[in-house]
């Protein structure tokens, strides 16, 4: 790779995308070797659109159109073995049935690249968004990234391949957009000219291969002996994330002039109120604290991009001298004491001597609307817990109960 | 095994081919194979083998030396899973509690 410039405006492509689309078009420019997926709602425009390209002979890519997604993902790691640079897609039940191979691909430590458009789970069958599919999948060993727009989808695709070939890292990463809501919404999008992309992220260099002139064997069994290094190992892998992601998120910055970080704050500096939440509802939850923020109230936002690793010393400096925080997530952990983000929230605060308190709202299962009434509603009942001095532990918003 | 997880190749790969010869399975063993070599066909006459050829651990050893049939196990692999006694058509093996 040579040095990264500041790509001219002439040379910026500007285009109206779904997300779906703009992830398509990052792909055809991220030069993969192997893309094998199977069609699943809210996703399949982004394997349906790289196809297309494969067809005109756009990319030089083995498309493998598999007969399931537990294949696709097998088929990812294969390719990823010999040293490929490979995608795929999936979603909500397909995310599902990939389940198994999604812990192979990160203990085998294959830089695979997965796009998501986050759907709920059945049942009842369901293609609209919340985030169960992906939240089940936090302990498999995969970095997960959530995006707000299109353009942040479009950046973070390209991103994800140079922090998951990196040597200390070698993780797959779930890139994800809220399915319908991002995935079929059309938005402004830069794209950069192919050969910067293709400058920035050079060809992908294998730590290790497959290669039948010097073999070796990936993915044996490790007992009581050894299994247990192994996931330490992978562990540290996990340590490694932030640093290099910053480092390329700076060069992405010099090219661009974007960057997104861990996470997005607004106007938190004297917020005595923080709203906590990621992908779209984040871009909601801003525009209405716009609004609050107009009626006086001390009110921010901190929208979440890496949930895995949680960027949990980074957080709490954020959080830590707000009266409260409001966590809004869409999805619910069933007989839990509380759900997946604000399990993550209060466990980093635990250790402080002052706490803010966790307010944790349930939304938008099934794709259920969550308007910016419901961030308001979220903050009024928090003003309420905050003058009682208590708040349940957590509550749904938005069902007929 | 006294590794610590650095010191040993990433996501167990196997980086050394054939390095399972160092993994000594006969330590699983419950039962060992025991062999009579009066009715064994490879003894009499250099046939048979049928018990080498399902052998999983590669653990019977037919060996030919100066003319003469000889049959052992190796017991540093052999697990002592029975197939070869199972398999044997003169009921020549037969398992023995260790
Ligand atoms: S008992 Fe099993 S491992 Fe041992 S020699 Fe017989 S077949 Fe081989
Ligand atoms: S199967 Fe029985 S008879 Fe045949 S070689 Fe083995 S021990 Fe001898």
């Amino acid at each position: 790779m040579t040095a990264v410039k500041r790509i001219p405006k002439d040379q910026i492509a500007i285009e109206g995308l779904t997300g779906d689309a703009a992830i398509a078009h990052a792909l055809k420019q991220c030069d993969l070797d192997v893309l094998a997926a199977y069609p699943i709602t809210p996703q399949t425009i982004i394997v349906e659109d790289y196809q297309k390209f494969a067809a005109n002979g756009e990319v030089h890519c083995r498309v493998i159109p598999v007969e399931s997604e537990h294949s696709a993902m097998s088929a990812c790691i294969g390719a990823s073995a010999v040293g490929a640079r490979v995608a795929t897609a999936s979603a909500s039940a397909g995310l599902a049935l990939m389940w198994e191979i999604l812990y192979c691909a990160a203990s085998m430590r294959m830089p695979i690249i997965f796009t998501v458009a986050n759907r709920a789970l059945s049942g009842p069958i369901n293609i609209h968004n919340d985030w169960s599919d992906t939240y089940g999948a936090r302990d498999s060993g995969f970095i997960q990234i959530y995006t707000q727009s299109c353009q942040e989808a479009y950046d973070t695709t390209i991103m994800a391949f140079k922090i998951a070939e990196d040597h200390k890292v070698l993780l797959p990463i779930m890139v994800c957009i809220d399915g319908f809501i991002l995935s079929h919404n059309v938005e402004r999008v830069e794209m950069l000219p192919t050969k910067a992309v293709e400058n920035f992220l050079g060809v992908r260099e294998p730590f290790i291969k497959l290669d039948p002139d010097n073999p070796i064997t990936m993915g044996p069994l490790a007992l009581t002996d050894y299994y247990f290094e192994f996931k330490e190992q992978q562990e540290r892998a996990m340590e490694a994330v932030p640093e290099v992601f910053a480092q390329v998120e700076t060069d992405f910055e010099k090219m661009t002039g974007r960057r997104y970080g861990m996470f997005e704050e607004y106007r938190t500096d004297d917020a005595e109120i923080i709203i906590f939440t990621h992908s779209t509802p984040g871009g909601t939850a801003k525009a209405t604290v716009d609004v609050l923020r107009e009626k006086g109230e001390k009110v921010g936002v901190l929208r979440l991009r890496m949930f895995r690793p949680f960027p949990t010393k980074e957080i709490v400096e954020v959080v830590k001298n707000a009266k409260a925080v409001i966590v809004f997530e869409k999805c619910r952990s069933f007989g839990a004491p509380s759900n997946p983000l604000a399990l993550e929230l209060r466990t980093a605060l635990y250790d402080l001597e002052k706490r803010p308190m966790v307010v944790d709202f349930v939304i938008g299962l099934g794709g259920r609307d969550c308007p910016p009434t419901t961030i308001v509603e979220g903050y009024e009942k928090t003003k309420e817990y905050l003058k009682k001095g208590k708040a349940p532990l957590y509550e749904t918003m938005g069902v007929r109960k | 095994m006294s590794e610590k997880y650095n010191e040993i190749p990433m996501a167990g790969n196997i980086i050394e081919p054939g390095n399972a010869t160092k993994y000594k399975t006969g330590g699983w063993r419950a039962q060992r194979p025991i062999h009579t070599d009066e009715t064994c066909l490879w003894v009499k006459n250099g046939t048979c083998g049928l018990c080498w050829i399902y052998c999983p651990d590669n653990s019977v050893k037919l060996i030919e030396k100066d003319g003469k049939y000889i049959y052992e196990f190796d017991l540093e692999y052999c697990k002592g899973c029975g197939i070869c006694a199972n398999q044997c058509p003169t009921d020549s093996i037969r398992m023995e509690n260790e």
